[in-house]
């Protein structure tokens, strides 16, 4: 970073060259940058919804972009991540308090046997910066659990995520269980994690695999509004 | 001769050996291969090994494998696949029925090493595995590609959620056993040894049977 870098203080930056700086600083994970970022727009009485999604959304697609071209890598997407998270985690009871719109709401968790959740950390982030309200079961998440949250809290969809070949399957015996119940159509079904395939999402039943988190997005916005307005 | 690690991991492993059944090896199995072959007098088997850093992209796995069976079909009568499904999401498996070649019944290599059945019993949801090879190898194939010597503090989003790091140890090497202590040290984790020799290895080595 040169000493010019070094030295710039984002206050002294008009709006703007501010938004472009926090997608700069997003991809670089520079989280106490974006915090400022965040607190100086709120200043200049910018909507906690034109920050999420004029700054930190813009720059994370940039970010998932670069990962999906292979420039940028999981290290670096995480630490952008962490970031954006910085951000958003000022915003959000802000955006609850002005009430931004809402797209739907999804219960995401980790399969059963499956510890890892990088990736549907990063999947509900997104959504969450993409205006759906999220439910988050965290790792090692029961059939029940998914169902019962969905039903409890009125879901729109139910995310599943594994990362292990062993821990995939339990992904069609969460989609039998709705079955059983009665209950599949009453949900998008989305499921994603490195091992799946577009294949593998259709032999379980899913509604849609989605390769990474800005597909997961696209794939709920498009599902969601056929729901609402179907052919 | 056994083989230099960091060919192992980023070139393989040219065939050696003159036998008419040839082995398409992980890079991460080949000094437990070439040692079974040794101890069990395996001389009807050749060994070739694909760059084991290819598990850092495991979906570059079967069309490796593919081009490798390609290239040396017509030079065996016989082709074993020396991988479990490595993160492939079944991928491998659907390969190696449509070439009709023989591939190891397992998820990975911890599974087939602990023993597969055992492995699954074990039920070890929290646990972060490390086999000879990737004690020797940790920094290449954890360490750096996750980023945790630029990013120390990205190493609990990655393993905040495991709590031991299983050592399964193919061979009685103090050395190796420290280097797989101190990688537990520093993912912030338990530690456990287990002492696997070959596990299933040795069978589908010495039977040609997948399971």
């Amino acid at each position: 970073m040169s000493d010019e870098e070094n030295d710039l203080v984002l206050a002294d930056l008009d709006d703007g060259e501010l938004v472009e700086q926090m997608m700069d600083d997003l991809y670089d994970g520079m989280k106490p940058e974006i915090e400022e970022a965040v607190g100086i727009l709120l200043e200049r009485k910018w909507t906690p919804y034109d920050i999420l999604t004029k700054a930190l959304v813009s720059g994370m697609q940039i970010v998932g972009d670069d990962f999906r071209d292979g420039i940028l890598f999981v290290p670096e997407v995480l630490r952008a991540a962490q970031a954006m998270k910085g951000g958003m985690s000022i915003l959000k009871p802000l955006l609850i308090e002005t009430g931004a719109p809402k797209m739907g709401k999804m219960v995401i968790g980790t399969v059963k046997g499956d510890i890892h959740d990088i990736g549907k950390n990063l999947v509900a982030m997104m959504m969450e910066g993409a205006g759906f309200e999220i439910i988050d079961l965290g790792i090692n998440t029961e059939a029940s659990e998914y169902i019962e949250t969905a039903e409890r809290e009125g879901a729109d969809i139910i995310g599943m995520s594994a990362l292990l070949t062993t821990t995939m399957p339990y992904m069609k015996t969460v989609i039998e269980n709705l079955k059983d119940q009665g209950l599949r159509d009453k949900y998008i079904v989305l499921c994603g994690g490195a091992p799946l395939n577009e294949e593998f999402g259709r032999a379980i039943g899913a509604d849609a695999y989605c390769d990474d988190a800005a597909i997961a997005v696209e794939t709920a916005k498009r599902m969601i509004q056929e729901r609402l307005n179907p052919a | 001769m056994i083989p230099a690690d960091t060919d192992l991991r980023d070139t393989g492993l040219a065939p050696i050996g003159a036998g008419r059944t040839l082995v398409i090896a992980c890079g991460a199995l080949a000094r437990e291969i070439i040692a079974l072959i040794d101890m069990n007098g395996l001389t009807h088997l050749t060994l070739t090994c694909l760059p084991a850093i290819l598990h850092n992209d495991p979906r570059k796995i079967p069309q490796a494998i593919e081009n490798a069976v390609y290239k040396h079909k017509e030079d065996y009568d016989e082709i074993l696949i020396a991988y479990g499904d490595c993160g492939t999401g079944g991928q491998l498996q659907s390969l190696c029925d449509r070439l009709g070649v023989t591939m190891i019944d397992a998820p990975h290599c911890y599974a087939f090493f602990d023993g597969t059945k055992t492995f699954a019993q074990r039920g070890e949801v929290t646990s972060f595995y490390l086999t000879d090879f990737l004690a020797r190898q940790f920094d290449a194939f954890v360490w750096e590609p996750l980023g945790l010597a630029r990013y120390p503090d990205l190493r609990d989003a990655y393993f905040g959620n495991y709590e031991t790091l299983v050592y399964l140890a193919q061979t009685e090497n103090a050395d190796l056993t420290a280097k797989a202590r101190d990688a537990a040290e520093r993912l912030g984790l338990g530690f456990e040894r287990r002492y696997t020799s070959f596990g299933d290895l040795e069978p589908f080595l010495t039977t040609g049977s997948g399971s």
